[in-house]
């Protein structure tokens, strides 16, 4: 019953999301598009509350996630992105480089959390993530300029590929 | 000519230039590299554009073709990776 | 007017940023490297570019409240959520596919993955 609700209120909210501004009830909505919403999401949610909700968490826990994963992609990620398209932008112009394919140690413990650390490397500075070791959840990376000594450890730390945030514990404490 | 219709000129033209390395190569991976960055300048094209021709529906396209192209992009890959 | 400034300033950044990543996808001499400007910069840039349309959305909205621009703000919200999260999964699988092919990077001066089989 409880994922039921949860289900429910999640594919309303994204129904409403989709279809503001088309009429004038309770400010954005028109009338036939609520309750075109309210009888889809019912649906929706009969249908789907079993794939939706596994784990057993309690809905703050998971309010509390989303509100963390907001602030992470506004946050810390948006200034990586920056200083990603600097450092592009920079190799772009002058053509220099040292790349390399390094295996990092990322210890992440869900599936989604080494989606979302893996995302979050790609679209940080110098940084691409190639292929995943599926036992240890290791990404293997192509860094486009590798620092000196680096090339002769066997595996390097996630959070040295961060700089100005430390993103790694941002993802444990938004998917973990 | 205004500003929004002047960015969708420029983007464009960024398209002609991706196809060069979509004709040029010189292997297969190069070319699914360019075809990437070609759908994300028509995604960004057809945001532009719903702002130009005051029509919202346009985003709502744009959101189906980044996730079409998402999908082919995936599609190609597996194929080029040999895992089909 | 104050938006004027803010849309003109986000539409610049964008276009630079469509720019150099198309100019990296040019001049680059190996596929994981012009995957690092195709992903990076034409992301960015696209954000960018939607920031101006969402800008342009609020500065209507605050002068007329008429709804369709809540729908315009809203969607091109979304589209720039899809195009980050598509643009990163896709680099990555084009990445994975490119060494299972057999290309390696060009002047790699290591290659953890070398001997990692599956």
């Amino acid at each position: 019953m409880f994922a039921f609700i949860v289900t429910f209120l999640f594919s309303g909210g994204v129904y409403l999301l989709l279809t503001a501004g088309s009429g004038s009830v309770l400010g954005f909505w028109a009338p036939q598009e609520l309750w075109v919403g309210l009888v889809i999401s019912l649906a929706a949610a009969l249908m789907a509350r079993n794939y939706f909700f596994r784990t057993r968490r309690r809905p703050l826990d998971y309010l509390r996630r989303w509100v963390r994963a907001v602030a992470y992609v506004f946050g810390p990620f948006f200034a990586e992105l920056t200083k990603a398209n600097l450092d592009v932008a920079y190799r772009v112009l002058t053509g220099h480089m040292r790349p390399g394919i390094v295996r990092v140690k990322t210890g992440m413990k869900t599936d989604a959390a080494t989606l979302l650390m893996a995302n979050s490397i790609t679209l940080t500075p110098g940084t691409l993530t190639v292929d995943i070791d599926e036992e240890t959840n290791d990404l293997f990376i192509h860094m486009i300029d590798v620092p000196e000594g680096m090339e002769n450890r066997d595996s390097i730390e996630v959070e040295e590929l961060f700089s100005l945030f430390n993103c790694p514990s941002w993802v444990r404490r938004i998917a973990e | 000519m205004s500003p929004w219709m002047f960015v969708v000129t420029v983007l464009a033209g960024l398209i002609l230039l991706a196809m060069v390395r979509l004709i040029r190569g010189p292997t297969s991976a190069n070319r699914v590299v360019a075809m990437d960055a070609i759908n994300t300048l028509v995604v960004a094209i057809m945001i532009v554009l719903s702002v130009v021709f005051k029509q919202v529906i346009f985003i709502d396209v744009a959101i189906v073709y980044a996730l079409l192209s998402y999908v082919g992009v995936l599609f190609i890959a597996k194929y080029l990776g040999g895992e089909l | 007017m104050i938006w004027n400034v803010f849309i003109g300033l986000s539409l610049l950044i964008g276009l630079v940023a469509n720019t150099l990543g198309i100019v990296g996808v040019l001049r680059f001499p190996d596929v994981y490297t012009q995957l690092h400007a195709e992903t990076k910069a034409t992301t960015f840039g696209s954000i960018f570019t939607s920031l101006a349309v969402i800008l342009y959305g609020i500065s209507k909205f605050c002068q007329t409240s008429d709804g369709q621009y809540v729908t315009l703000i809203l969607h091109a919200l979304i589209a720039v959520v899809v195009l980050a999260i598509t643009n990163a999964t896709g680099a990555h699988a084009i990445a994975r596919a490119t060494y299972r092919r057999g290309h390696r990077p060009v002047k790699a001066v290591v290659d953890h993955l070398e001997g990692f089989s599956k």
